[in-house]
């Protein structure tokens, strides 16, 4: 393995945006890096809610939430949460948002009275009907167009891909149609659909159904792509998603539907444009998402006992980059590993953490 | 042909008329008294019993299909003329001789029926309601355009008309139409959409796929194939194997109609849409014809001999049609339509001109409408001082409590 582990996602959306911006790094006029880094972050809807068309019967429904809400200073674990497994988290997100808002719909195969190929939608047909949660039939093309279509008009759905490698079947209608529609109306058009699927390697699934997609996806302007990577993350983030007026593809991970985490009780959401400061350190940064997480932070606890001291952030957003978090992370460490998925076809192996770890020594010579 | 047997009868009647009439002015005939005419060929249906070929029609109606047809056939010989002229660029796909579909479309429902079509779309806006300038503007790329000049000629929309476009992928607007018709049926809308699709989209796989969902679910969507007989540069025989585009919906209805009668089109949209919202999709196909090539880039005459062009132009053409229906019904005279033609004309040349006129966009507008602002952002890279920016090196944190 070459001592930079480059991903094509990372660099090249990083350029890619950096030519865009013609503004210079300015140094933050706030102070709190270490105030951001807790995971904790609460978006208002206030003057630029999701569910514009309801705002008469949802007035009565925010009031009573009102007492609920939290700040966002307290820590994400402290004592009234309840634990559960990430494919719970996601439902619960799910669940939530579709009480909130009747526009929200789920369609996908066997999501409906099968209960979701991985349980994230298990119960809400039989809670919230057919109509809401719709079983299609096997046509990824058909009804990714059907749920941007049905976006066009103020509708919500959360469109599955049963593998995300499937939606390259729909690549047409989510690039075509679900990214450029907003921008080929001249804004008459919104489109708040949210894709999510599992993607990547798992155990011996083949290589049809072991694939990332960030990269193909990265090219499809007026989309946003966010990976989760914790059940904290991915209810806040596929709460986000659904009430975002853009179109957002939420990438999931088959192995980490089963990791446990303790959630806060309370209502809360994830910055959609947000990385997560997982580890704040001085001598590198090491950017990462979804899985890779979770081997970069066994590869982190090898270097700390090698006296590196490496600065992890799962940038979380993959499309647009957080290039402010990952800016100022960078300019603290002046080294960086990005560390994404590298689960193509000619690859065997996933990024071990022994690798990491080799990579990180290398640079830091 | 009866009918210009018809009328040359009715034109030598009227010819004394007019001279006698001096002292007494005849007004064009405006009153909505129903006429019933007879389609000039009847429904072919698969799976369903065919409407009746008598259409209630009114002078009212066939004046205005008159002029809305002769504008939609002036407005597609002016960009013509635009794009030769280079003042519209890329591509540009004309509509005429399909008049008759978007006008008897129009007559069959509401604005909060939702249409949407392919790229071949300037005149099914117009229909929806949308005016000549923005259409102008949206083809010369002015901020007056109805897209603010950043779609171009495939991208026209309406949404306050429930005009949803406008699509450059052959067939990818099938889906969009049948998700368009769930929404309707979700939020109880009592409302159908009409999904139109050409001959060459026929053969597209997520047709199927949209038609089984439409079909499994009972949307209301009424697909519409124009067949215009050619996709592109390839004649139907050599690209459908069985070329009944209505009945390839299988256990989907279908009927076939004549796209270049506007009154049979009316007649049949009016049948489908009652049938939509009871019993779930059906298929239309309109025979019809183009007689431009299938953009500005195909002279049209490569694949098809002028004579078949000029033929179906001086048999068929649905403008000439209801002009003789006029004057065999007395409700104006050949001059009458020949002077609202004119007036037609002056109307597109003034909306030409005044599109010409206006700005093109900002290099600012690049950037705008991406993304829309919401648990997000509005990629704005314009000022320093634009405080609206939510990423970038100075982005604000979006920290607030849950209502």
């Amino acid at each position: 393995m070459a001592a930079r582990i480059h991903g094509g996602a990372g660099a090249g959306a990083a350029t890619a945006l950096s030519t865009f911006n013609p503004k210079k790094l300015v140094a933050p006029s706030r102070t709190n890096l270490p105030a951001r880094s807790s995971k904790r972050c609460i978006v208002a809807a206030a003057g630029s809610d999701a569910s514009k068309s309801l705002r008469v019967g949802h007035s009565q429904k925010l009031i009573a939430n009102a007492a609920v809400a939290t700040k966002a200073e307290t820590s994400a674990t402290t004592g009234t949460g309840h634990e559960l497994l990430l494919f719970e988290a996601l439902q619960e997100g799910l669940e939530e948002e579709m009480d909130r808002d009747p526009h929200v719909c789920v369609m996908g195969e066997d999501v409906g009275h099968y209960g979701g190929s991985y349980k994230v939608t298990k119960g809400l047909a039989d809670k919230f009907g057919d109509l809401r949660v719709l079983d299609t039939p096997i046509c990824e093309n058909a009804f990714t167009g059907m749920g941007i279509g049905a976006a066009m008009t103020g509708l919500r759905p959360v469109i599955e891909g049963m593998n995300m490698g499937f939606l390259l079947l729909a690549f047409n209608q989510i690039s075509n149609n679900c990214g450029m529609l907003h921008y080929t109306s001249g804004g008459q058009f919104t489109i708040p659909v949210v894709i999510r699927g599992p993607g990547g390697v798992g155990r011996q699934l083949g290589a049809e159904h072991s694939q990332r997609l960030e990269s193909y996806f990265q090219s499809i302007p007026g989309i946003q792509m966010v990976a989760c990577s914790t059940p904290y993350n991915a209810k806040g983030l596929m709460k986000a998603a659904i009430r975002s007026e853009n179109p957002v593809i939420l990438f999931e991970h088959v192995l980490l539907y089963n990791l446990k985490e303790k959630i806060p009780d309370e209502e809360y959401i994830c910055n959609l444009e947000e990385a997560e400061m997982v580890r704040p350190g001085e001598h590198i940064t090491i950017l990462t998402y979804s899985r890779m997480r979770y081997h970069v932070m066994q590869a982190a606890k090898t270097l700390v006992n090698k006296g590196y001291d490496p600065e992890v952030i799962d940038i979380r957003s993959l499309k647009p980059f957080d290039l402010y978090t990952i800016g100022n992370s960078v300019k603290k460490t002046h080294r960086d590993v990005p560390t994404p998925y590298a689960g193509t076809l000619e690859e065997w192996t996933v990024v071990q953490p022994a690798q990491i770890v080799t990579a990180v020594e290398q640079l830091c010579q | 042909m009866a009918l210009s047997r018809l009328s040359s009868r009715s034109t030598t009647l009227l010819q004394p008329l007019a001279t006698t009439s001096l002292l007494r002015r005849r007004h064009i005939s405006t009153d909505t008294t129903p006429i019933t005419v007879e389609t000039s060929l009847p429904f072919t249906s698969h799976l369903i019993s065919p409407p009746s070929r008598a259409v209630e029609t009114s002078s009212q109606e066939l004046l205005s299909f008159f002029r809305d047809m002769a504008l939609m056939r002036r407005m597609e010989i002016a960009a013509d003329s635009l794009y030769k002229a280079k003042l519209i660029r890329g591509f540009c796909h004309l509509y005429d001789g399909q008049e008759a579909v978007a006008i008897g479309m129009e007559a069959a429902i509401t604005k909060r029926d939702a249409i949407i079509t392919s790229y071949r779309d300037h005149c099914t806006f117009l229909g929806r309601g949308g005016g000549l300038f923005e259409a102008f503007s949206e083809l010369m790329g002015r901020t007056t355009g109805c897209s603010k000049g950043k779609g171009g000629s495939m991208h026209f929309y309406k949404k306050d008309a429930s005009f949803y476009g406008g699509h450059g992928i052959v067939g990818a607007q099938v889906p969009l139409g049948c998700g368009l018709a769930f929404a309707q049926k979700y939020s109880k809308e009592e409302a159908v959409t009409f999904t139109l699709y050409g001959d060459g989209a026929a053969n597209q796989g997520q047709l199927f796929e949209a038609l089984n969902i439409a079909a499994l679910w009972d949307l209301p969507a009424v697909l519409v194939c124009e067949n215009n007989h050619y996709g592109m540069g390839t004649a139907e025989w050599r690209s459908a194997k069985s070329p009944a585009y209505f009945k390839r919906g299988d256990y989907v209805p279908g009927l076939k109609v004549d796209g270049m009668d506007a009154l049979a089109v009316k007649q049949a949209c009016k049948f489908a849409k009652e049938h939509a919202l009871k019993n779930g999709p059906i298929i239309l196909e309109m025979d019809t014809y183009r007689y431009h090539g299938h953009s500005m880039s195909d002279p049209g005459s490569t694949y098809r001999t002028r004579d078949e062009i000029s033929g179906v132009r001086q048999v068929r053409d649905p403008i000439d049609r209801v002009r003789k229906l006029i004057i065999a019904h007395d409700i104006a005279t050949e001059k009458e339509l020949k002077d609202m033609e004119k007036e037609v004309r002056k109307e597109v040349d003034a909306a030409v001109a005044q599109a010409k006129e206006s700005p093109i966009p900002e290099p600012s507008e690049l950037f705008s409408n991406i993304y829309v602002k919401g648990f997000g952002a509005e990629v704005n890279f314009i000022s320093p001082l634009e405080t609206t920016l939510s990423f970038g090196a100075d982005r604000k944190e979006l920290r607030a409590t849950l209502p």
